[in-house]
Order: structure tokens, then sequence, then C-alpha cells
């Protein structure tokens, strides 16, 4: 079985998972040798995301990896910690679609991916300042790009 | 009519009654509002009935906007552009919910409301509004058309 080779030899935490998907915890310099493992097995990147765990002591972000093995038949979540400002490496050239699942991590959480070819907003216009998703950028707070005839709310 | 006999109108409701019509739509479709929009405009209940059957894919040649769907502010600069480039007389259709005040998604990216961004004539509530909703505010827009007044005046 690939997991159990790959659980030891990246020393990889298992994770709580409450959907059935196997999920570990791997450190941030360990994910690049990790991913050109599993890229073997695993043909598939489904997504890439992250979650804001603002207040929490240690590490503010965690990346999420989920991965699809059609050869296996099996599902792979892998998280990663980052805190504010720590960079992650791209995984563009591992598999093609990280390059715009990549580019809606860094717009939305403002999480660099060192490597990257093409690292801009994929989803909100240029000028606009900060990342939505963070916890700390204020939810009903938008940037017009245009004058408005009124105020959008009282 | 007898041979002989004759009607009197008034220029402006003969200008009124021409303009209601011949209404040439620009649908600005974003979001899912578009389905109930295509319901409307095809046979079963036939915009055309209410001389709205030709659908214009630039606004160069429409006279009434149709915003269908959620605007975003990526968006807006777009919407008014296109709104700038339809010659007068324009009228403007806010289709469901979300073109009135943003609906559902009260955040950072949706315009709240496209009345923020260009001046609207008819509101069609509903997420998404039956095609019923949609005829009758075809129908108040028609009613509105009739009423305006035109401007004779050359000086402005």
């Amino acid at each position: 079985m690939v997991l159990e080779e790959v659980e030891k030899e990246f020393s990889l935490r298992r994770a709580e998972s409450i959907d059935g998907i196997p999920t570990f915890y791997c450190h941030r310099e360990l994910v690049l040798p990790l991913m050109e493992r599993l890229k073997r097995d695993f043909e598939v990147l489904l997504d890439i995301t992250a979650v804001d765990y603002l207040g929490r002591k240690e590490k503010r972000f965690e990346l999420v990896y989920h991965l699809l093995s059609l050869s296996e038949k099996m599902r792979l979540r892998i998280k990663v910690e980052l805190g504010e400002g720590e960079k992650i490496p791209t995984l563009s050239f591992l598999w093609k679609n990280a390059n715009w699942l990549e580019r809606e991590v860094y717009d939305m959480f403002g999480i660099e991916f060192q490597g990257h070819p093409d690292l801009r907003r994929i989803l909100l216009y240029p000028e606009f300042k900060g990342h939505p998703l963070r916890k700390d950028y204020p939810l009903k707070k938008s940037q017009p790009r245009i004058k408005l005839l009124r105020p959008e709310r009282e | 009519m007898k041979e002989g006999n004759f009607i009197t109108t008034t220029l402006e409701s003969l200008i009124g009654w021409a303009r209601k019509y011949s209404i040439f739509q620009y649908p600005f479709v974003t979001a899912c509002c578009g389905m109930e929009y295509m319901a409307t405009a095809a046979s079963h209940f036939d915009i055309d009935r209410f001389g709205a059957g030709l659908t214009r894919f630039t606004p160069r040649q429409a006279d009434v906007l149709f915003v269908v769907g959620t605007i975003s502010h990526k968006l807006a600069p777009v919407l008014r552009k296109v709104y700038e480039q339809m010659t007068e007389p324009k009228w403007v259709v806010a289709f469901g919910t979300c073109t009135i005040t943003g609906g559902l998604y009260d955040n950072y990216a949706a315009v709240q409301g496209i009345d923020a961004i260009i001046p609207v004539d008819i509101y069609i509530p509903g997420c998404p509004p039956r095609p019923e909703t949609v005829l009758d505010a075809l129908m108040k827009l028609q009613e509105k058309i009739q009423r305006e007044k035109q401007k004779w005046s050359l000086r402005k």
C-alpha cells in the first residue's frame, strides 16, 4: 500500500477525518518531495484550498490538498500548517491544474506559492486590496471600481 | 371604421404606442435567472405577443436592457458601459432579487442593487421570478413607455 510507505518516509501525522478520506498533516519543508512521490500514484489533483484559523496560537493558515488515485481507487487529503507570510512551493509543474488552484488560494488568502509561473489574482480584479477569505477581512467591505450612483449600504 | 371616419390622438401618445410594441431587448444574463428569462422568451410564454420578440445582442440596437442575474463589482464597469452604449430612448429592467438588492450575496463581491450603477425603470422580484411575473413586468413597462412625456423643445 502506498500510504503506509509514504506515512513513514515523510513522518506524516494522521489527522482527524469525519468523511473517511485518509487525512495527514505534512511539514511545510516536506511538501514538495511528498507530492513528487504521491504524483506517481495519485493522477488527479482535485482541489487546493485553505482555511484561516485566525486567533490560533501557532500557525494561522491550513493549506489543504485533495488528491485522487484512479489506479488505487482512493482519495487522500494532505494538510499543511502555514504561518502568516510563510511561503509554499508550487505544484504547477506536477499537476497542470495546480496553476489556477494556487492562484485562487493566493487571491482569497494571500498565501504565496514559490516558483509559480504566473501568480496573480484569478477571481477578483487587480486593483482589489486585501484577501477576502481571511477572517480579518470585513465581510461586507466592497471595493467598487466605478463611482456609484448611491451608497451601497446605509 | 366606415369610409370618411377618422380618429384623433396626440402625437405623444402615438409615439408611446409605437414604442411600447417594438421593444428590442438586450439580455445581460449573468446567472441562474437566465433560465427563467429563456423560458419567458420561448414559445410557451412567448414574449413576441407583446412585441418584444426581437432580442438584440448589441446594446446599440436595443432599447430595453434586461439585467438578469447577480452583478459583481468586477462586472460593474462592463454593465455601465453597455448602458451608456444604448441609444435613447432606453429603459432598464432589473430581473430577480440579486439585481434588485444583491439578494443573498450580502458580501464584498456583489453589487447591492444595480441601481447603484445605472438607473432602473422596472424591478422584477423573485428568486428566480416566474415567467408570469416577467410578463406582468413587461406590460407594466409598456404602460410606462406609453405614459412617457416626450421632450419637444430643441433647446436643452
